[in-house]
């Protein structure tokens, strides 16, 4: 019992950690894949943690127009994600929270974070930070539903409703191994975990021009410790979807420790490969972002018709 | 039931005493009204906690059944919110009513007497007493819809409201009597077992469906739930969307309790209609520019949550499947009341914003934040709950239906259920998408209009009532196990021997989260205050917005370009109406652009019909002569007609 509990413990300790310490590692390692691509040496892997030393030092400057809820966009994106990440499991080490019904709870959560995500980019009265957000609702719309057709498949594979042993089928049943549905399911969160998280086709992180951006441009005016929230908040979603992506492929390993560093590893190499596929793509036109999504729906609910079969 | 009996009573003549000019603000009105509440939530909560089913029964049959009311826990579980909107509405209309058209007193009159008719039509037992208690509410109803009736509008939006309303009753005219017939007595009671799946059992709960449905406003039978939610005054409209509607689900709750074996077929039934309401509903909101017909919408949308999750009980029901029955049932009973907290929540802050600006069009509002801090805040609690997001009590019924959908699953016949699923899903990010729209344009940014500009916040006696109903969407998002043993009765009364919620989920690990996240967030706010710096920033600067720094209001983004990308990309089924002037040559002239996307029953189905009809019936003015013999004339042939053809 004791074990077990020292175990919980010792897991719930490095999860926490692993939220509120790893995520920042996370951008740093995409710019110096890609800056390696383009053949520059790029920005130092750790710089997002410099960027957030200097911002938490910084004053912020708010607008005239701008009240409350332009602050409750960066705190309640960060806590929802937090609260999120705690449903998560990383790799195979249980998710400190777990329960029948914790998808959706998770789901929502990332309604929340977007949801105020966009009224705070609203509440600076800028024809700008109004058009991203615009955009923002309406891709979301198709994500959405992709999301929900790939826990649907994994809830008729494994009969269970909770994260952890959704993600954690390895090795049993229709989704253990590298099948179709599982390979569809991946495909169509790859999709979703792009357009989430402002990457190559669907976004452009690095741009500087207000008119093609979605997410960047919503916090355009966002300065000092809001800031610093808005950037560690994006990190720490690349880091929650990924575990998403990455776990359902990780072997089950004796050891604990083991699993730890097969997760950190593959959010590594999941990094490398948001890294390439930035490099290797361009933008899309806008009006081409719906179909790209609209593909996501459709491969997660084809795995969810071959799991009829 | 003396308790109720006496709520009931008090409710209806609540407007009596500002009949006789002593009342000129309606505070005794007001009072009456929250006295009544107590005495009823008192009643209807000794039933939730277990008590025993009060009734009132006469001693007689004469009148074909014993039963007049009985205040079982579906009826208090409806009786709840009836009675909590009606409070806060009259305390709302006490500082609302300043229009120049429209009398109060005879508002608050027919206030006080369109709550008791829903108080004693969530109780009837007996068809007769249902049947009037119906007809009540529907006049009341039209009463109120019509206050302000020297705008045609209102007028247009009220006569539609009575022919729909009628046009239910006549279904249920014809169900009632169709079961009274089948069954020889009038009591509203359980179905024999094997009944549902006859031939006659089909042709009334089609009647039923269509009677009760056109009340609830589901998807096809929706035509006059827009207009009319828009056209009364606010605090009408938040009882009208927040329980008035809620009767046609009453009703099919009460179907559902009577029917021991639905066939499957019913719960597929209700769930795709549930689904096309939802879907189309939000969708039709997104393209709306009046704010309370956007909220009108939007009750569209909820009425198809709630059929969903009824529905998807039904399944359960039909397939034996007790989890799958209590989820679905708790989810959609649940969502009832909360869809009328939030609901109501919403409509009144849209009234008080109607009250301060004078107008309900959304391109001509924009930062009403500033000066109305409390309305804003209470429009928000209001959005974040009806968008389903934790921590706040719609999260907890669309959780309830998901849950059950998740389940149905496993159900080896019956994949549609990942439809349930889906179409929650886009319902979820389509209502997130329409009220970041409204919470947006009304309350963030700056002022579109001189109106909006000088704003001001409403008086106490309004926002008050906003932040009791506020209050009770945190307490159930928060601690939704509060209510849990209440549910469970109700959910236990539609389905014999169905498992506790409390088995069923983990409800306690989700009032962890919830107050975890109000934790994080309260110590990041700490933590954004604490910053300590040597720089001084000016204080007043103006939106950098890359370097543009004399921004225009009219620039901003407004609700029409917030929505556009979705709208345009659902015109196969919204089909937007576009009007816009060509822009050409090296010096256009100046040009103006207007879309609306008009409703596709009333404006693009019946209207046309009705026209046309009109114009084809015009041809039998030929036999309207205005004499009185050729009248005589006709009534003499078509007795003869009928003698003939009864003889023959």
């Amino acid at each position: 019992m004791s074990h077990t509990l020292a175990s919980t413990l010792m897991n719930l300790l490095l999860h926490t950690l692993a939220v509120l310490v790893l995520p920042p590692l996370i951008p740093g390692l995409i710019a110096k894949v890609k800056a390696w691509l383009a053949g520059r040496s790029g920005p130092p892997v750790l710089q997002l943690y410099y960027d957030l030393a200097k911002l938490a030092r910084k004053q912020a400057v708010f607008s005239r127009t701008t009240s409350w809820v332009f602050l409750a966009g960066p705190v309640g994106t960060v806590a929802a994600l937090l609260v999120a990440s705690l449903l998560v499991p990383f790799g195979h080490t249980p998710a400190p929270v777990s329960f029948e019904g914790d998808v959706i709870l998770f789901a929502y959560l990332l309604g929340l974070a977007r949801f105020l995500t966009v009224l705070s980019a609203l509440d600076t009265g800028s024809a700008f930070e109004g058009m991203g957000a615009a955009r923002e609702v309406s891709f979301s719309a198709l994500a959405e539903p992709a999301l929900f057709f790939g826990f649907a498949a994994l809830a008729k594979a494994t009969g269970s409703l909770s994260l952890a042993p959704m993600l954690q089928a390895h090795g049993m049943g229709k989704v253990g191994h590298l099948s179709g549905p599982l390979i569809l399911i991946l495909a169509g969160w790859a999709i979703v975990y792009l357009a989430e998280n402002a990457r190559m086709p669907v976004d452009d992180p690095n741009t500087h021009l207000e008119l093609t951006m979605i997410h960047e441009v919503m916090v355009l005016d966002h300065s000092g410790r809001p800031f610093a929230l808005v950037l560690y908040g994006a990190s720490l979603k690349l880091v929650v979807l990924g575990a998403l992506l990455v776990d359902p492929l990780l072997p089950r390993l004796a050891q604990g420790w083991l699993n730890w560093l097969a997760f950190l590893a593959a959010l590594g190499l999941l990094a490398v490969v948001v890294g390439v596929v930035e490099s290797s793509t361009a933008r899309f036109r806008m009006t081409k972002v719906p179909q790209f999504l609209l593909a996501g729906v459709l491969a997660s609910a084809f795995a969810f018709l071959l799991l009829l079969v | 039931m003396i308790l109720f009996l006496l709520a009931v009573g008090l409710a209806a003549l609540s407007g009596v005493p500002g009949l006789f000019g002593r009342d000129r603000e309606g505070r005794t009105a007001a009072m009456l009204m929250t006295a009544s509440a107590v005495l009823g939530t008192w009643a209807g909560v000794r039933v939730l906690l277990g008590a025993p089913a009060p009734a009132l029964r006469l001693p007689t049959l004469a009148l074909g059944s014993q039963g007049l009311l009985v205040l079982d826990p579906i009826a208090a579980w409806f009786l709840l919110p009836v009675l909590l909107l009606s409070a806060c509405g009259a305390w709302y209309g006490v500082a609302y009513w300043h229009s120049p058209q429209g009398s109060p007193r005879w508002v608050r009159l027919v206030f006080g007497l369109l709550t008791a008719a829903l108080a004693v039509l969530v109780c009837a037992a007996h068809m007769w007493v249902f049947l009037l208690a119906w007809e009540g509410m529907a006049i009341a109803a039209f009463l109120l819809v019509i206050t302000e009736d020297r705008l045609p509008e209102t007028r247009r939006a009220a006569w539609i409201y009575l022919v729909s309303t009628h046009t239910g009753t006549l279904f249920l005219f014809g169900a009632f009597g169709l079961l009274a017939g089948l069954t020889g007595h009038w009591d509203l009671a359980a179905w024999p077992r094997g009944f549902a799946a006859t031939s006659q059992g089909t042709l009334l709960f089609l009647l039923f469906l269509a009677g009760f449905g056109m009340k609830a406003g589901a998807m096809p039978l929706h035509i006059w739930l827009p207009p009319a939610h828009a056209a009364a005054p606010s605090h009408v409209s938040s009882l009208m969307s927040g329980v008035l509607i809620k009767m046609g689900i009453l009703g099919l709750v009460r179907l559902v309790a009577w029917v021991p074996d639905p066939p499957l077929w019913w719960g597929g039934l209700v769930v795709g209609l549930g689904t096309l309401s939802g879907i189309l509903g939000v969708a039709f909101a997104l393209g709306q520019h009046d704010l309370k017909r956007l909220l009108a919408y939007h009750s569209i949308e909820n009425i198809g949550i709630i059929l969903l999750g009824l529905g998807l009980g039904l399944v359960g029901k039909s397939t034996g499947h007790p989890a799958l029955q209590a989820l679905g049932f708790a989810g959609a009973l649940l969502h009832v009341v909360n869809h009328s907290l939030f609901k109501g929540l919403l409509f009144l802050a849209a009234g008080s914003v109607g009250h301060a600006t004078g107008t309900r069009d959304l391109e001509q509002l924009g930062g009403l934040g500033r000066n109305m801090p409390w309305t804003s805040a209470a429009f928000l609690g209001g959005s974040w709950a009806i968008c389903g997001l934790p921590p706040l009590n719609g999260f907890i019924s669309e959780w309830f239906i998901y849950l059950g959908s998740f389940r149905a699953l496993g159900l080896p016949r019956w994949p549609w259920s990942v439809g349930i699923l889906a179409a929650l899903a886009l319902i979820g990010a389509l209502a997130l998408a329409c009220f970041a729209k409204a919470f947006g344009t009304v309350f963030l940014g700056t002022p579109r209009s001189a109106a909006a500009a000088e704003a001001h916040e409403s008086p106490r006696a309004m926002l008050i009532p906003m932040a009791v109903l506020a209050g009770a969407c945190g307490v159930i998002g928060v601690f939704p196990a509060l209510i849990v043993p209440g549910l469970d009765r109700v959910v236990a009364t539609l389905g014999p021997g169905l498992p506790g919620l409390a088995g069923l989920t983990r409800l306690p690990l989700l009032t962890g989260l919830a107050l975890a996240l109000v934790l994080v967030g309260l110590l990041l706010v700490r933590w954004l205050r604490g910053g300590r710096s040597t720089e001084t920033v000016p204080a007043d600067l103006p939106t950098w917005d890359c370097g543009y720094s004399q921004s225009v209001p009219r620039a901003q983004y407004s609700a029409s370009s917030f929505a556009d990308g979705l709208v345009s990309g659902a015109r196969w089924v919204l089909f937007p109406k576009v009007h816009a002037a060509k822009v050409q040559g090296l010096f256009p002239r100046s040009a103006r652009f207007s879309s609306h996307v008009p409703d596709p029953v009333l404006d693009r189905t019946l209207d046309p019909l009705f026209r046309l009809s009109v114009r084809g019936l015009s041809y039998l003015h030929a036999i309207q002569t205005g004499q009185l013999p050729v009248y005589l004339l006709y009534v003499l042939l078509t007795l003869l007609f009928l003698l003939i053809w009864m003889v023959v």
